[in-house]
């Protein structure tokens, strides 16, 4: 009778263990804010990309020293005038609804966010001039130019490839219910709320997928959120606020990953536009103030020393940054006497147009102070979102504190900005020098030879350009510790692939 | 009465015209540009126009206006620039959410409001009444979001009793659903039930004056019999036709409450929707919140001369 009980308690333990084995496994991502629409063509917003990172896989990758990696392509070739691109693809990929991934689809994603309607993604393959298939896993990219950023262009949502009969049925819908090539596939959204996927089976990596389905919520308050993953009902956060870092490393239920993020964070200067650009007319002024400012200071106590202090368009860790120019130190007396020299009055008033957050607002409140040594009078504008880009487009400012999230390729920080007339150049900065060096560094396909390019404009940059750098801001994830395989990638996206709960 | 309820209805029409001009114009006052905000940290000029074109923001504000309500009068409130949903499809999912959320607020406040009302009346000038009173002045004052995070780190973080945030739907999993529900509820009726308690308090403390009480206590009736059927009676008409009226202001102090706790209902979707200029969506959210406030005066009107006569003529 014993040997049966123990017999029956062996059966039920090993069944309630191959239960509990078997039992789905959920991933739950919260998010800072909820994403606009899920079309690759069509998405514009920060999270949005850490969606799509589970749910569309792109051509090519970055891995944590930025290098690019295959992901849906397997190899780039660039003819030696530049100007045409042979790209191979990886075989036996297929698309969630069971569509085959090939040369010809590949065209298709191309060209869809070529020329669809409202794509954002135009002026990232602006470069391209048309796709030729060249065999079922072989595409060719013709190029106007050449244009060295475009294979780190397709490391993000210009690269992801979607399936060709799920968006011509939808049209500009897709969205809605994106079909796409990655480890996920889409399941059901309720706006506001949460999106949820679940694992693909026939992906083609599908051996190092181990989580069954993931949601992702948005909460978007970082207090909040940082309490939902206390309490466990997150097991998975972005963005937490740097001066909870202490906190969140001292719980041991916690895990904590960063990693320096691409962009940084600055303060443009109206260097060009109406009447307010006039007080930077003079351009000792400029480097007057960025030498009043103390990078490491104000980093150390905004962030707790967390963040790391800049001075160019890409962090002092990236394989662009020019030592030749190092963050400077701050030289209140030179500042000084550029100023007398300048022959301006001081006090010099500006007006210093900030976005509405804590953070933001302690970095202006410390750079009035720490400016104010050297004779400036910031007055501090505290502005929505979306009125401080009409006014920085009207030339309503004279510094603006804003960031950029920044691109893989050091073109995508920097072109767009210092550019004359280009888009993001808000401080109407112009340069004949530097405009000829942004455009040459595009020609350029070498790591040094386009680095010796930058090199020639980058002490212009930083001592008279329009934006003077100012930290860089480190991305943080904080995770159950029962989560492994986690691994912090520049971009800041949460890379779902090899993931898994601790057994 | 039939007639008088068609003239009350006809009557709406106007008002809500009036409403629907004024939501457009005052929006348009709104600093910034959907487009620019749009066309996303890129800002290519050839995208920025394309946008404009695309959602008319190009045309004549009279132009855009006279788009947007033929549309609203067959039911089509525009899509979401952002989202690329219909409006419509985004309020009906929203609305029975924040409506939930308001009616368990409701609730809550009553009843505590209305327990504590009477109990300070009857108890005048005690210890209680005192106690009642600085409890509710603090209900009045204390903010949304700090008395909403306070509450998440107690009930979620602490103890763990309670989800910090989300929400699930009655018909999904109703203990959930109140789970998720209850604290929030709480919060939007904490504010409320203060202000509840003091008009009880005030309207209970008239009628336990009033001749018809003293009538009754003089016939020797219990006390309880004279406060629970004389005076309360009388004294919670107009308490319970406040509570009714609060109940639109209810779903537009929603808005911070819904943000705390991640609540997916019309607050959320306004606050994201003014944030990215999504002018549809907020015309649209905010013309079916101003019609339903517009209909619960009309009702609480109608309950009125129900319970009225005398303003019936």
């Amino acid at each position: 009778m014993k040997h049966l009980a123990r017999a029956a308690f062996a059966v039920f333990a090993l069944t309630a263990g191959a239960l509990s084995a078997s039992a789905q496994t959920h991933l739950r991502i919260g998010l800072a804010e909820d994403p606009d629409v899920l079309d690759p063509s069509l998405a514009r917003t920060y999270v949005g990309r850490i969606v799509f990172a589970s749910i569309c896989d792109k051509l090519f990758d970055i891995d944590e020293k930025l290098n690019v990696v295959p992901q849906l392509a397997l190899s780039s070739e660039t003819s030696d005038d530049g100007k045409q691109v042979l790209i191979k693809l990886r075989p036996g990929v297929k698309f969630h609804d069971g569509e085959a991934f090939d040369a010809e689809a590949a065209k298709f994603s191309l060209e869809r966010h070529m020329n669809m309607q409202g794509s954002f993604r135009k002026p990232e393959v602006s470069s391209i001039e048309k796709v030729e298939v060249v065999d079922p896993l072989t595409i060719k990219l013709v190029l106007k130019a050449p244009f060295s950023p475009l294979i780190a262009q397709l490391t993000d949502r210009a690269g992801m490839m979607v399936s060709p009969k799920a968006a011509k049925e939808a049209g500009d819908k897709f969205g809605l219910k994106p079909v796409c090539a990655g480890p996920y596939k889409f399941v059901e959204r309720v706006q506001q709320d949460r999106i949820v996927v679940e694992k693909f089976a026939d992906y083609w990596n599908k051996a190092n997928v181990f989580i069954d389905k993931i949601t992702y919520l948005p909460v978007t308050d970082s207090t909040v959120r940082l309490a939902n993953l206390r309490a466990g009902q997150l097991d998975l956060i972005e963005r937490p606020l740097a001066t909870d870092l202490k906190d969140m490393r001292a719980d041991p239920k916690l895990k904590v990953a960063t990693a320096l993020e691409l962009g940084y964070r600055s303060l443009n200067l109206n260097v060009g536009k109406g009447d307010a650009s006039k007080v930077f007319a003079d351009k000792r002024i400029r480097e007057a103030l960025s030498l009043a400012i103390d990078r490491k200071a104000l980093n150390d106590v905004v962030f707790n020393g967390e963040f790391v202090p800049g001075n160019q368009w890409v962090s002092p860790k990236h394989p662009y940054y020019q030592e030749s120019v190092p963050v400077p130190a701050r030289d209140l007396a030179r500042a000084k006497k550029l100023i007398a020299e300048s022959g301006v009055s001081t006090p010099i008033a500006i007006d210093l147009m900030t976005p509405n957050n804590p953070e933001t607002r302690q970095v202006a409140e410390i750079l009035q102070a720490m400016t104010a040594e050297a004779g400036f009078d910031m007055k501090i504008r505290v502005t929505e979102f979306a009125t401080s880009l009409n006014e920085a487009e009207a030339g309503r400012y004279q510094g603006y504190l804003i960031g950029w999230s920044g691109r893989t390729d050091p073109d995508g920080n920097i072109y767009t900005f210092a550019k004359t007339g280009q888009p993001n150049n808000y401080s109407a900065y112009s340069d004949p020098e530097v405009d000829a060096a942004l455009d040459e560094a595009r020609l350029k396909s070498s790591v040094p030879d386009r680095k010796a390019v930058y090199g020639k404009i980058v002490k212009k940059l930083t001592t008279e350009g329009g934006i003077i750098y100012l930290y860089h801001v480190q991305n943080i994830i904080t995770y159950s510790a029962r989560l492994e395989g986690f691994k912090p990638i520049s971009d800041g996206l949460v890379r779902v692939v090899g993931l898994k709960f601790k057994s | 009465m039939a007639s008088l309820l068609a003239r009350r209805l006809l009557q709406l029409l106007p008002t809500v015209f009036c409403v629907s001009v004024l939501i457009f114009l005052l929006q348009q006052l709104l600093p910034g540009d959907p487009a620019l905000v749009m066309a996303g940290e890129d800002r290519d000029p050839e995208v920025i126009a394309q946008i404009r074109r695309q959602y008319r923001l190009d045309q004549p504000l009279p132009i855009q206006y006279l788009f947007w309500i033929k549309g609203v009068l067959v039911g089509d409130l525009g899509e979401s620039i952002r989202l690329k949903m219909p409006v419509s499809e985004l309020v009906l999912q929203k609305l029975p959410v924040t409506l939930q959320l308001a009616t368990m607020a409701i609730i809550i406040a009553l009843v505590i409001g209305v327990t504590a009302g009477v109990i300070s009346a009857v108890k005048r000038d005690s210890w209680v009444d005192y106690l009642v009173n600085v409890v509710s002045l603090w209900g009045i004052s204390t903010p949304n979001f700090w008395l909403g995070i306070m509450l998440i780190l107690f009930f979620s973080v602490q103890l763990g009793w309670l989800p910090a945030s989300g929400y699930v739907s009655p018909f999904e999993d109703l203990g959930m659903s109140l789970k998720t529900t209850i604290m929030p509820a709480f919060v939007l009726g904490n504010a409320l039930a203060g202000v509840l308690m003091r008009h009880t308090r005030a309207a209970m403390l008239q009628a336990l004056d009033s001749d018809y009480v003293r009538t009754a206590r003089a016939k020797g009736l219990f006390e309880q019999t004279v406060v629970i059927k004389h005076a309360m009676r009388n004294a919670l008409t107009p308490v319970i036709t406040l509570g009714a009226l609060e109940f639109g202001t209810l779903l537009s102090g929603a808005v911070l409450t819904e943000q705390i706790f991640t609540i997916p209902g019309f607050g959320k979707l306004i606050v994201d929707a003014v944030f990215n200029r999504d002018y549809a969506v907020v015309q649209g959210v905010v013309l079916v919140t101003a019609t339903t406030y517009i209909l619960l005066n009309l009702l609480a009107d109608i309950g009125y001369i129900l319970v009225n006569p005398r303003l019936r003529q």
